[in-house]
């Protein structure tokens, strides 16, 4: 495989891993939490480290997802307390997780892989450079597979519990009525998000994470009325941004996941102006009908 | 415990943090029964439900169902035989989802977990929304629905539980007449069937056309009974006018 085919593999593979749990992100209107969890995780991945010594224990994977849960309790336990709100409770916690992974990195590991530009922008660049191989045959780079994995996990969740997410999202007392309980689902997938974000990490970096978990959803959800439709149009946006993305970086030769996350946010940019359904043009174009409705209406009655 | 007496509340005291919200509520209703909750706004008629439901936890005091045997179970166990109606505005409408899968929902219950609908659970749902006035509206979004619509969808979705009582909280709020006609035709089928219905009530108005049983809440119970001999001016008033001496208040 060339270098670029496998740098299209892999930010594919990331975009759609992200973008997958992002849908229920964006119908339960939690989207910053999964921005908080993704800065959290670091502390998780600086903590882990310091207890196995090793940038590549999966240690470090396991430990900066049970800080993405952690982050989701703390923000949650702050809310419910009622003296602060979501967003607030999200300033609160994330802020702090992060400086003081930060502070750890610079006071005992500056010497480490684990700076902190790599951690917000992340380098795709690279990604092809750390590779796995078995028994001295190279099997392509660790962060295909590491992605792929998770990406099959977020797939086969969404597939086996899709009635549970939907019904959770949509009406969580009567969810909770019939006996599922909300709570599960929710830290189920929390859980998801964190790892996903781990994953995510090395290549593309946290701030473009909630690119590719909120902007491919959110024009989902943006062209059409079923959740079905929505997650495969997400899907589909999502291969776009990445490949698209991709061949733009190499062409103006600059960072891949910047680019993706630039191509991102404009294709999320186009359909929330020119979406058929919902879209600002349409709104306009349908209070402009309205308006000549009313007036033809007050022509006839005076 | 009285035979008759489908759900059984005893002695349940509901408080949020240090304010007490229900206080020492012990009622009866009746099975094949509509029953009225009414009281004023902050009154405890939304958390007595939710409580009858498992969804707030009580600080004392228990709620009991009778099933088909006659024996005294917990929600937990009977959860599938009762059908929830939450208020209306409790979801988000926009919600990229038909009307036909929201009416499919109530089967979820009898699926379990993992289960996908089946044929026969798509028939029903298919027959409720045929029952509540709006087979039409099978593939609309739901946020093209209007108010009575949407209380319709919910009914419909409750329907296709097949439950054994029906606790509905505000069904007629902000519904159209058509709406409210409907509704209740098919709650009145559901009481003549023999299933137990409470719904949380604000038009007095209309209590004594529609109801069998009241039941008076203000924190604690005013007064609770058969509609035409409960349902009174003196009562209204004390239920309406109380002062709420317990805690703060709003």
């Amino acid at each position: 495989m060339s270098m670029i085919t496998e740098i299209t593999l892999i930010a594919v593979v990331v975009a759609v891993a992200c973008a997958l749990p992002g849908v229920f992100l964006v119908l339960r209107g939690v989207t910053m939490v999964s921005d908080a969890i993704t800065h959290t995780v670091l502390l998780g991945i600086v903590l882990a480290f310091f207890i196995t010594q090793d940038l590549n224990s999966p240690l470090l994977m396991i430990g900066a997802t049970l800080v993405g849960v952690a982050t989701v309790w703390l923000i949650e336990t702050i809310q419910r307390s009622a003296l602060v709100s979501t967003d607030a409770a999200i300033g609160i916690v994330f802020p702090l997780f992060f400086s003081i992974a930060i502070i750890l990195i610079t006071l005992y590991a500056g010497d480490v892989h684990l700076d902190e530009d790599a951690v917000l922008m992340g380098d795709l660049a690279f990604a092809p450079f750390r590779r796995v191989d078995v028994f001295g045959l190279d099997m392509g780079p660790q962060s295909l597979w590491v992605m792929s994995v998770i990406l099959v996990m977020n797939a086969l969740f969404i597939f086996f519990f899709y009635k549970e997410l939907k019904i959770t999202t949509f009406d969580p007392a009567f969810a909770a009525a019939l006996g599922f309980t909300p709570m599960i689902i929710h830290y189920a997938l929390m859980t998801l998000v964190s790892l996903t974000a781990v994953g995510a990490y090395d290549s593309v970096g946290s701030i473009l994470i909630v690119g590719f978990m909120v902007g491919p959803a959110l024009s989902g959800y943006l062209l059409t009325h079923s959740l079905k439709k929505m997650i495969s149009i997400t899907v589909l946006i999502a291969v776009v941004n990445s490949v698209s993305g991709v061949q733009l970086a190499f062409f103006f030769d600059t960072t891949i996941a910047g680019m993706i996350a630039v191509v991102t946010g404009f294709t999320t940019l186009l359909v929330l102006v020119f979406s058929p359904r919902k879209g600002l043009y349409k709104q306009q174009l349908n209070q402009k009908r309205a308006r000549k409705l009313l007036d033809k209406r007050i022509k006839t009655l005076t | 415990m009285k035979k008759e007496s489908a759900i059984q509340i005893d002695k349940l005291t509901v408080a949020y943090e240090a304010q007490p919200v229900l206080l020492n509520i012990s009622l009866a209703f009746k099975k094949g029964k509509m029953t009225a909750i009414v009281g004023p706004n902050g009154a405890g008629k939304s958390t007595m439900i939710k409580a009858m439901l498992g969804l707030v936890e009580p600080v004392t005091g228990e709620v009991v169902y009778q099933d088909v045997d006659q024996e005294a179970v917990s929600y937990k166990e009977l959860k599938n035989r009762i059908a929830y109606v939450p208020q209306n505005t409790s979801v988000d409408w926009d919600f990229p989802t038909t009307v036909r899968d929201v009416v499919l929902m109530g089967r979820y219950g009898h699926l379990g977990w993992f289960k996908r609908p089946k044929n026969k659970d798509r028939e029903i749902a298919r027959q409720m929304l045929l029952k509540v006035g709006l087979p039409s509206f099978a593939s609309r979004q739901i946020s093209q629905l209007s108010g009575g619509q949407r209380q319709r969808v919910f009914l419909a979705r409750a329907l296709a539980q097949e439950a054994d009582v029906y606790i509905m909280d505000e069904p007629l709020a902000g519904v159209d007449m058509k709406t409210e006609h409907i509704i209740m035709k098919l709650l009145k089928q559901l009481v003549a069937e023999g299933k137990t219905v409470l719904v949380v009530h604000h038009d007095l108005q209309t209590v004594e056309e529609y109801f069998d049983d009241i039941v008076f809440i203000n924190q604690e119970v005013i007064a609770a009974g058969p509609v035409d001999e409960t349902f009174d001016k003196q009562t209204v008033k004390k239920t309406y006018h109380r002062d709420r001496n317990l805690g703060e208040g709003e």
